[in-house]
């Protein structure tokens, strides 16, 4: 255990000692083996705690503890496949582990030396068993930046953080680099805000450093609301040292002394971990006065949200703070200027200051060769929906989406077509077929109609309505909007109900004018992004899917059978076996037909569209229209 | 309702505890709301009076953020994640399903005091759609069917109590 | 000052850089039409989103509020040109209120702010249609359990007016927003009605309100009924009601004393009597100095005393500071002074039956209307005041009944009870009431009349002023304030037994009755005729009216009002005597409830 980091040489050992350690647990040394148990939130519902816990029952019991270290780590990413057990040193990753495998792994590898074959991850296509982490085509075009030591080190331990490049980062900007120099680096990086907006994050911080004043503050924004989106709270949970180390760096960078984290009163784990992170490294030196013996002082506090979307916006995120209803300010002044109780304030995205400290120790000219022209480094997505591989994916910028979806997403289950995949959550418009192979980049994403946003990526199939969707989003806006500006709160309510009438099949061509219109408006005049993105989905979707509209407004038809007042559930006389089946399934009593004899018979007066009759026939004999 | 001396102590207690700190209004109200699951009037008022702040920007407050509830919740809060993942995979049946099998409609809380329903923004377990987390347990892929079932077992947890 | 180029609509203008481009604009002779925006952008939520400009640069072309965007931003030099009338523009102001019309009360005709809708203006200037988007609507809430106050939520625009102006008068801070979203509504806390929360009545909110969503409670009807049921209508005038009712009849304020105008309008208006209340705070007057030298003298109750002429003041310190009611002087407050004395000394005199009186008193006042219900202001076992109409109610009555106002010849108060001095005059001023106490006070002390008092400034707080009294040797330090919540700090001072004053005047309204919750509506937008900061001036332009009545009284202190010296001689006896004490005094409540379930 490390007690004091106060000075530049106990750094220098601290790392040293915990740099040999880690390699050493991880590269077996003295014969050692380490078990590494998933524990990030995904994996925790499944109950990888418990998993946990059974290892070190197990391995006490067996008397192992000497020579099998037992712990948790962040999220893997491959949510899908959860809950996740790796071992080191052979690199052995065991996918979708329950409680009751333990006993085997521990038996036949931990003890035994064999690997259990049928605990590893089958590939998709080769239908071969896949052993090492990296070999997993999920895992292979990934680069982990923003999520580096995510799935290996124990987030709980500051140790391990420094055993893994942890703080190096920092000692170099404190010791090597004067304020200014930080700045000019991270512009020459051409690091990118990623928590949506995608703005120069050295500009903003230059717009700070600027700013004349004693008190300053630097505010990690983890109010990740998009739903569907998780990479802020995987980073948080997995290494939240390194966002830690970030925001230190970026207080530094233009003046700040105090940092704070607003993270989403729905990540306890997160939150949890970071306030153990903080406290830790309270205690040996690394946070509070002359940090490593210089004059820096930096202190880190933690401020929770309380359910509410629009405290993502950042100057929501500021009231928020201050302890007020989350409702934006007009800008100017924008928060550099006048932010955090009127002082000048820069909000960084959580996975931004992630990438900082990785910008700092290659330099910014290494970092700047991966990623586009106009977008440097890597974005952790969450893909999510209809595809085969749900997780997190860190990918360089410029990636296709194709290889995002296919390669590294593995495609559409069931072998569905793919329609459409949405990126940029609420905020965001959805991109098509014709756009698959658009590398992904801020400003790509917007010149197809959509945008990078926080990283959500939704993918859907033909079975996905495209209306409903924007309904859905544009339900979830009206539930969110802080109620303050009038285009954002009249308006999209507005638009929602032009969307229901449309789903209902009361929609006509003169409502898809006026929504189009009216949604001009609630961009162009909404007071905060939300707003002002508000309408994105209903743009998006109308501009790519014309035809699917039209069909709801002309011929009240839904192509993709999901609007129920549009759709019809029909039994094939044909098909039908009459064994009655669907009938007693039938909540409103609508299906007639006589067992044995007579074809059942759907009353579309009394069907109700819930699908339960459809999802009973074992002879395929129903279908929607 | 009058408020118990303890609960009055320890409200005090907690705005006491975080006097030194600027802005601490969201963090008292979400201290008391974790502590005693609602934030009543009478509440709201002390607050107001401790930390100087006017009653009616307490109530403000406490109206706009979803975390923090006016009345109390039930034993058992059930939370049907309806974010996108778990939408398209049809957490909406999921929600509906819920509402007709305790009669009461999501926000609303059964008349017994059991059962509370929320519709959730994202909890991140997109893997597991559609999720329900119930007083922090996430069940995972949950379809309409298994619902009733779900119910059963908080039910019968209640008769052995 | 420094000067910045900016470029509207194709043509260069030099403006103050330090404006915001609303302001600019209107230097340069562009009123761009807006709703929420207040007073200089005082509490520009920017909310509304109908002051909505292009601004056009070489990259591209956004819009704006023009109501919080700093001219600095957008200099000619940089290629920044603002457009007011782009298609872009005026589509989104159209868009903005047609939202806004989707989501109100279609109720103009009979609403309280009929002809008078910042709401209705702007959908005019920017030709919004109706009957678009028609929709769900917010659920709506309809208050009038408070006597002064009715609360209509499906008028509200959520401009957030309302709330600041509480908070900036009363410090309380009686209105907020509640819930989000489209469900967000302004409201006392849980949505409760004003009867349920501290509010003072105090009516600031009405007047900053642009539509009809906060008004008073109108009591035309009930004079109506008095008129039809044959009773003696007599009423009384404030004071503060003649500095402005001719603002109602399209003049500029602080351009005419409508005195008497008003009283010619009054006497056609079928009142028996029209009396003047400027002789019932004479009254006033001459009970509270006696006090206050009682108090001084004789110790008959702590120092240091309190006017208690102000209901919503008393109403703020029943509710916050009910341990100081003894320092809170028992004198009635005018007008219901007057009413007891309708109802007793002139009702002897006339050979009335007081219950046959119906007193009712023109008030630029909405507190006033919670006043005369009070159970202690019946000396008589009726009430002493019977019905409290606002400044603008009377304008309406006015109105309603053909009457042209400016053909009017002018007419006087009538006798017994209509004579009145200087002192009376400026009640309606902050620190009116302490200078013509003063007056009095002097008198009775030394014989001598008193000069003019000099006021000052105390230093650190704002909205409070004091004086120190040289009276023949002894210094008597005074203090007045005007707004609840300046009076917050000198009651604290009270409370800690650190006050050094003797005497002082409490106004509940920021800048006294002028400023009432009951005068017509200054809003800048409705004026085109006033000048563009007439917010900062309206006030003074009031008082000046008020000033120079007084100047030109021949009578300027209370105690010379002739008959004033005839009340007391022939009826009162003296200020403080048993019948004074019965008909002119009143008592207070101490334990009213804040939140009362």
């Amino acid at each position: 255990m490390i007690s004091e980091i106060r000075n530049v040489k106990e750094l220098d050992e601290a790392i040293d000692t915990c740099t040999k350690e880690f390699e050493d647990k991880i590269s077996g040394a003295h014969g050692k083996r380490a078990v590494l148990v998933c524990g990030g939130t995904g994996c925790l519902s499944n109950d990888s705690d418990a998993i946990l816990q059974e290892f070190k029952r197990l391995v006490e019991e067996k008397g192992l503890a000497n020579s099998i270290t037992v712990n948790h780590v962040g999220c893997f990413g491959f949510c899908s496949q959860g809950p996740f057990v790796k071992i080191y040193p052979e690199d052995t990753l065991y996918c979708k582990v329950k409680v009751k495998d333990v006993i085997d792994i521990v038996e036949e590898d931990l003890v035994g030396g064999n690997i259990v074959e049928r605990l590893l991850y089958v590939d998709p296509v080769t239908h071969e068993r896949v052993q090492r982490q990296d070999d997993i085509n999920f895992y292979k075009r990934q680069k982990r930046i923003s999520l580096h030591g995510c799935s290996l080190v124990n987030p709980d331990f500051l140790e391990e953080a420094l055993g893994y490049d942890g703080f190096k980062a920092l000692k170099k900007v404190l010791l090597t680099m004067k304020p200014q120099e930080v700045i000019d680096e991270v512009l020459a990086s051409g690091l990118r805000g990623r928590g949506g907006a995608g703005f120069p994050t050295g500009r903003k911080w230059q717009f700070a450093a600027n700013q004349q004043s004693d008190t300053k503050y630097i505010v990690c924004n983890g109010d990740e609301g998009d739903p569907g989106a998780f990479m802020d709270r995987s980073i948080l949970e997995g290494n939240p040292f390194e966002v830690i180390e970030g925001m230190m760096i970026a207080g530094y960078a233009f003046g700040a002394h105090e940092g704070y984290f607003y993270v989403r009163a729905e990540y306890p784990v997160a939150v949890e971990r970071l306030k153990t992170a903080i406290k830790d490294m309270e205690k040996v030196g690394l946070l509070g006065d002359h940090i490593l013996g210089t004059d820096f002082s930096f202190r880190a506090y933690i401020r929770e949200g309380a359910g509410a979307f629009v405290c993502g916006e950042e100057t929501a995120l500021l009231n928020s703070i201050e302890g007020k209803r989350g409702m934006p300010r007009p800008r100017p002044p924008f928060p550099a200027i006048k932010g955090l109780w009127g002082k000048p304030t820069c909000v960084n995205n959580v996975e931004t200051l992630a990438q900082v400290p990785y910008i700092i120790r290659v330099g910014a000219k290494e970092y700047a060769k991966v990623g586009t022209e106009g977008s440097k480094g890597t974005k952790v997505f969450a893909l999510g929906g209809k595809v085969n591989n749900v997780g997190l994916v860190e990918v360089p910028m410029g990636t296709t989406l194709r290889e995002l979806i296919f390669d590294i997403g593995g495609g559409i289950p069931g072998g569905k077509k793919f329609k459409a995949i949405q990126t940029g959550g609420p905020s965001g418009g959805c991109l098509t077929e014709e756009d698959l192979d658009t590398p992904i980049d801020y400003d790509t994403l917007v010149a197809k109609g959509s945008m990078m946003g926080s990283g959500g990526a939704i993918v859907m199939d033909e079975d996905n309505c495209m209306v409903d969707v924007a309904r859905f989003y544009m339900d979830f806006i009206c539930s969110e909007s802080c109620g303050k500006c009038t285009p954002c709160r009249i308006g999209t309510k507005r638009l929602y109900e032009m969307l229901s009438k449309i789903v209902e099949g009361k929609g006509t061509k003169e409502t898809l004018k006026e929504m189009k219109s009216l949604a001009a408006v609630i961009h162009q005049g909404s007071l905060c992004a939300l707003g002002q993105t508000a309408a994105n989905p209903i743009l998006s979707t109308m501009e790519k899917f014309p035809e699917e509209y039209l069909a709801h407004v002309e011929r009240k038809e839904c192509p993709a059978h999901v609007c129920k007042r549009l759709i019809r559930i029909v039994i094939n006389p044909e098909l039908c076996k009459k064994c009655s089946l669907c009938a007693r399934n039938c909540p409103v009593s609508a299906i007639t037909g006589v067992p044995g004899k007579e074809p059942y018979h759907i009353d579309q007066n009394k069907c109700i569209k819930c699908g339960a009759c459809l999802a009973s026939c074992r002879f395929k004999a129903i279908h929607k229209e | 309702m009058p408020i118990r001396q303890d609960a009055k102590e320890k409200i005090l207690a907690i705005c006491e505890s975080h006097k030194g700190e600027p802005s601490p209004l969201m963090v008292v109200l979400e201290e008391i709301q974790r502590e005693f699951g609602y934030i009543p009037f009478d509440v709201q008022e002390m607050v107001a009076n401790k930390l100087n702040v006017s009653v009616s920007d307490v109530y403000g407050v406490v109206t706009f953020y979803n975390f923090f509830s006016l009345n109390p919740k039930g034993k058992y809060v059930i939370g049907v994640c309806l974010g996108t993942a778990c939408y398209v995979k049809n957490s909406q049946a999921v929600l509906d399903k819920f509402e007709e099998v305790l009669g009461i409609k999501s926000g609303e809380t059964s008349e017994d005091g059991l059962f509370t329903i929320e519709a959730l923004r994202c909890i991140g377990a997109c893997a597991l759609a559609p999720a329900v987390s119930i007083n922090g347990k996430v069940y995972p892929m949950v379809a309409p069917s298994k619902v009733p079932s779900i119910i059963d077992e908080y039910r019968k947890l209640e008769e052995v109590a | 000052m420094a000067l910045i180029e900016i470029k509207i609509e194709g043509r260069n203008y030099q403006v103050d850089d330090s404006l915001t481009v609303l302001e600019a604009a209107r230097s340069c002779g562009y009123r761009i039409p807006t709703l929420c925006y207040w007073n200089h952008g005082h509490n520009s939520l920017a909310s509304c989103r109908v002051c909505l400009v292009e601004i056009k640069n070489p990259r591209g072309s956004r819009l704006f509020a023009s109501c919080v965007y700093p001219v600095k931003e957008v200099p000619a030099s940089k290629g920044f040109e603002i457009l007011i009338s782009s298609p872009m523009a005026v589509e989104a102001r159209k868009t903005a209120v047609e939202l806004l019309l989707s989501n109100h009360s279609k109720d103009c005709q009979t609403c309280a702010k009929n002809g008078k809708c910042e709401l209705l203006d702007v959908a005019n200037l920017t030709g919004a249609e109706t009957g678009k988007f028609i929709g769900e609507k917010t659920p709506t809430t309809y208050d009038e359990l408070a006597p002064g106050l009715i609360r209509d939520t499906s008028k509200c625009i959520l401009c957030g007016r309302c709330i600041e102006r509480c908070k900036e008068a009363t410090g309380i801070g009686i209105l907020g927003f509640e819930n989000r979203g489209f469900k967000t509504i302004v409201a006392p806390i849980a949505n409760r009605s004003f009867s349920k929360v501290p509010c003072l009545q105090c009516g600031q909110c009405i007047n900053v309100c642009p539509t009809g969503a906060l008004s008073e409670k109108r009591e035309i009807d009930r004079v109506d009924e008095a008129f039809k049921e044959g009773k003696y209508v007599v009423c009384q005038v404030a004071p503060a009601v003649r500095a402005a009712i001719s603002e109602e009849f399209g003049h500029k304020i602080g351009e005419e004393n409508g005195e008497g105008k008003m009283v010619a309008a009054l006497h056609r208006l079928g009142f028996k009597k029209v009396f003047d209340v400027n002789f019932g705070a004479d009254v006033t007057i001459m009970e509270e100095s006696h006090e206050l030298l009682e108090r001084i003298s004789k110790h008959t109750g702590p120092l240091p005393q309190i006017t208690s002429c102000s209901p919503g003041w008393v109403n703020y310190l029943e509710y916050f500071y009910p341990e100081l009611i003894p320092h809170l002087s028992t004198c009635k407050s005018p007008h219901e002074m007057q009413g007891a004395l309708t109802k007793s000394y002139f009702a002897e005199k006339e050979g009335l039956d007081p219950k046959d009186i119906y007193v009712v008193s023109i008030m630029p006042c909405t507190a006033k209307k919670f006043e005369k219900e009070r159970k202690e202001n019946a000396a008589l076992g009726v009430p002493d005041v019977d019905a409290v109409l606002t400044t603008r109610e009377l304008a309406l009555l006015i109105k309603r009944s053909g009457i042209l106002y400016d053909e009017l010849k002018e007419e006087t108060f009538d006798p017994l009870m209509g004579e009145s001095s200087g002192a009376g005059a400026i009640f309606g001023v902050t620190g009116g009431v302490m200078e013509a106490a003063l007056r009095t006070a002097y008198h009775t002390l030394t014989g001598k009349e008193y000069a003019k008092v000099d006021f000052t400034e105390v230093r650190g707080f704002e909205g409070i002023k004091e004086a120190e009294i040289d009276i023949e040797g002894s210094k008597v330090k005074v203090a007045v304030a005007s707004g609840a919540k300046n009076a917050k700090p000198l009651l604290e001072e009270i409370k800690a037994g650190k006050s050094p004053y003797a005497f002082i005047e409490i106004m509940g309204c920021p800048g006294g009755c002028l400023n009432g919750g009951g005068q017509p509506f200054v809003k800048p937008s409705l004026l085109p005729k006033e000048d563009k900061d007439i917010l900062d001036t309206y006030l003074s332009k009031r008082a000046n009216i008020l000033y120079s009545i007084d100047e030109r009284k021949s009578v300027r202190q209370s105690h010379n009002n002739p008959e004033i010296k005839a009340l007391y001689e022939s009826y009162l006896e003296k200020p403080g005597s048993e019948k004074a004490e019965h008909l002119l005094h009143t008592s207070y409540i101490a334990t009213r409830e804040r939140y009362p379930h």
